[in-house]
């Protein structure tokens, strides 16, 4: 048997080269982004998308081509994604989309713990979680299947303990899905996919009366399982994902009832297990989303005391869990926390903006850090793009002498992914005060990893394709100043501009250029591999102009 | 069911998931059962960095619960006091003040120096580890990293602690 060991995001992306996934897409964010990453390693088509909307409306097409689609984020990225999915539920898919939501409790790298479970519910689609790197594999080309046989989006939910850890995998011979990928066509289903609401009301109904024939079919479907351990039937416990591992570590002599399809539940299933122990305990990480949906079925559960919503869970806090005990936790020793690279090109923009006493719109990336002391340099940071409209949002109701101190600053990768409208807004909408955006271009999505992005003008795989110009982009959409500037060798430049742009009533947006001093050497060598290919089709051009023909 | 439990600690940048996998894969090429986990992201960024390899006949968490490793790799003096109340009562601590400092041709080998004293506590043969680290390093690297294995798994043995 081929054993290797893999992290759950790496399982995915075999499981969706063994799928015949023609397509996957997605934005990077931890933990989600290795899943592309491999994929595309493995030979597969993977692309990284502007943001997790655009992604999903990419697959969305590929999957009414009928093709098997893969797109993949982070869970904050299905709030960026969730207009597009929340219709999909409605329109179906003519081949396969599975929507891998890579959830973060405890936010090792995010902003928020929301629990995505909540998302399946709210759009009406069926989700499925592993709990290990072999049910990745295995459970995602059963997602694969489902979204075929019900022609319906399916969400595959992980946790970051899914995601990375690894665990082995041993891939099904011959590869996944029992039938062969589809070869992609087009089909019109003008009712089905044209969501006008005399369309959308019947479809509404269809989406439903999917989601009951799932249900049923989740009754007895191998994805929940109940699992009789050799103790004396006393406790029964229902989890899925981790916190299944954790509670069968925890509490070994307890029977199982193990959920792998999450939404719809097996309620009947649930209802004779319960009644089959003396106590049913629901152990989950995050919201009480089982627990909660079991005792609206009427049945009868013990779930975890509320201070174990917050956080992950883990072996330890599982047997505190099921003793009932919440006497206060140890805070585990918190370490040396991140900081910014010694060498990275933001430490003069932060240094510039705590000497001028700015108010400091911030964003999402490593820049975030920035936050951190010496410069403690960022008063707000909350969503993706957010920087600019909150930025604006301080500049319209502040005096005229605080607004005037207001800054916007915003990562290149944050800025394509959802900086742009605030830009527009900026021009149409102008503060009296005029108002600064500095865009930190370092040419590389640098927290996740350096992923590239469409202002670097490299693929996924590093492979060059058109580049987006920030610079030229702020100046189509209408913003008057537009400066590009290398901060961190012209301090005092740098220094000159902010105070004049401060100063200035005028809309300005200020790209503060130099590569990620971590991706550098790989950004040179991408750059050189582009130019030699660009060299190459320039000489294979010349080969074909007129007069060539007689070489 | 037994099960080994191993941390490997250190800061962003050392080498501490380096050496967690070489160990995970050292159990895989045993036959055993194994899982590892760590936390990414932001603890790229010089941040302290913990990894949990566990390995035996059947393993179901990924992470080592608080108190309860059997051995904690050290890799930056820095966290030693940090990562302590991850080891369990008689838990082995391997810390970095383990390997002379000028017995180490190449600083950055300080995570394979340390599984080599690791090695010495385990049942797991010193070819499957330098296997796993002639299979996780480019050749370049692969002398200077045997090197500080064999010189890891000597100081352990000279500590004369007895398993």
């Amino acid at each position: 048997m081929d054993r290797q060991l893999l992290s759950g995001d790496e399982a995915v992306a075999l499981a969706a080269l063994h799928t015949g996934i023609a397509l996957g897409t997605g934005y990077p964010g931890t933990p989600s982004t290795e899943i592309l990453e491999t994929f595309d390693a493995l030979g597969g088509r993977a692309q990284w998308a502007p943001n997790e909307k655009v992604a999903l409306e990419v697959a969305l097409g590929a999957a009414f081509a009928n093709a098997r689609a893969l797109v993949t984020m982070k869970h904050v990225g299905l709030n960026v994604a969730a207009d597009p999915l929340f219709t999909a539920a409605y329109t179906g898919v003519g081949g396969a989309l599975v929507v891998v939501t890579a959830d973060d409790p405890g936010m090792s790298s995010s902003q928020n713990e929301q629990d995505n479970r909540r998302y399946a519910i709210a759009a009406g689609l069926p989700m499925i979680e592993p709990s290990d790197s072999q049910e990745a594999y295995d459970f995602f080309v059963a997602a694969v299947e489902m979204s075929e046989r019900w022609h319906i989006p399916v969400l595959f939910r992980m946790t970051t303990r899914v995601c990375h850890s690894k665990s082995i995998v041993a891939a099904r011979a011959g590869g996944g899905a029992s039938a062969p990928a589809p070869r992609p066509h087009f089909e019109h289903d003008i009712n089905g996919r044209v969501m006008i609401p005399a369309n959308a009301r019947p479809a509404h109904r269809r989406l439903r009366a999917k989601l009951a024939e799932i249900g049923e079919w989740g009754e007895t479907c191998p994805l929940n399982r109940v699992e009789r351990s050799g103790g004396d039937g006393s406790i029964g416990i229902v989890a899925s994902g981790i916190s299944y591992m954790h509670a069968v570590e925890a509490a070994p002599d307890a029977s199982f009832l193990k959920i792998g399809l999450v939404n719809p539940l097996p309620i009947e299933k649930v209802r004779t297990f319960a009644a089959s122990v003396r106590r049913t305990f629901v152990v989950e990480e995050g919201d009480p989303v089982i627990a909660d949906s079991l005792r609206a079925a009427g049945i009868a559960v013990d779930s975890k005391p509320e201070m174990y919503r917050f956080g992950e869970l883990d072996v330890a806090r599982v047997r505190r869990i099921l003793a009932g005990d919440t006497s206060p936790e140890v805070a585990s020793a918190r370490g040396k926390p991140p900081e910014l690279c010694p060498a990275c090109p933001y430490h003069t923009v932060y240094a510039t903006l705590q000497k001028h006493d700015c108010i400091v719109a911030g964003d999402i990336g490593c820049y975030s850090l920035g936050v951190l002391p010496p410069y403690k340099a960022m008063d707000t940071c909350v969503a993706m793009g957010a920087s600019i409209g909150v930025g604006l949002g301080l500049r319209h109701v502040l005096p005229d002498e605080e607004a005037r101190r207001v800054v916007s600053i915003i990562g290149d990768s944050t800025f394509v992914h959802s900086g742009i409208s605030g830009l527009v807004e900026m021009a149409y909408n102008p503060p009296r005060t005029g108002h600064v955006v500095i865009v930190l271009d370092n040419g590389t999505t640098a927290m996740t990893g350096q992923q590239e992005h469409p202002g670097t003008g490299r693929r996924l795989d590093h492979g060059p394709t058109n580049q987006l110009s920030i610079e030229g982009l702020a100046t189509a959409i209408g913003i008057p100043s537009v400066t590009v500037i290398d901060a961190y060798a012209e301090p005092e430049e740098f220094d000159r501009l902010l105070q004049q742009r401060l100063a200035a009533t005028e809309l300005s947006v200020i790209v503060a250029r130099r590569p990620c001093i971590l991706a550098a050497a790989d950004i040179r060598k991408w750059e050189g591999q582009a130019a030699e290919f660009r060299a190459r089709a320039a000489e294979q051009s010349a080969v074909c102009e007129p007069g060539e023909e007689n070489r | 069911m037994s099960v080994t439990n191993v941390v490997v600690a250190g800061l962003g940048g050392q080498g501490v998931i380096k050496a967690s996998d070489i160990l995970a894969d050292t159990a895989l090429l045993a036959g055993l059962d194994v899982k590892k986990s760590e936390i990414h992201g932001m603890s790229q960024r010089g941040g302290s960095v913990t990894s949990d390899v566990r390995f035996g006949t059947a393993v179901l968490s990924p992470m080592v619960p608080r108190g309860e490793a059997d051995y904690l790799l050290v890799l930056a003096e820095s966290e030693v006091e940090v990562a302590r109340p991850l080891l369990r009562a008689g838990g082995i601590l391997l810390s970095p003040d383990l390997i002379p400092d000028a017995d180490l041709t190449n600083k950055r080998s300080l995570n394979v120096a340390l599984l080599g004293a690791l090695s010495h506590y385990l049942d797991l043969s010193p070819e499957l580890f330098l296997q796993a680290v002639r299979e996780a390093l480019p050749e370049k690297l692969h002398a200077v990293n045997e090197r500080a294995f064999e010189l890891g798994r000597k100081v352990a043995a000279g500590q004369g602690t007895i398993r």
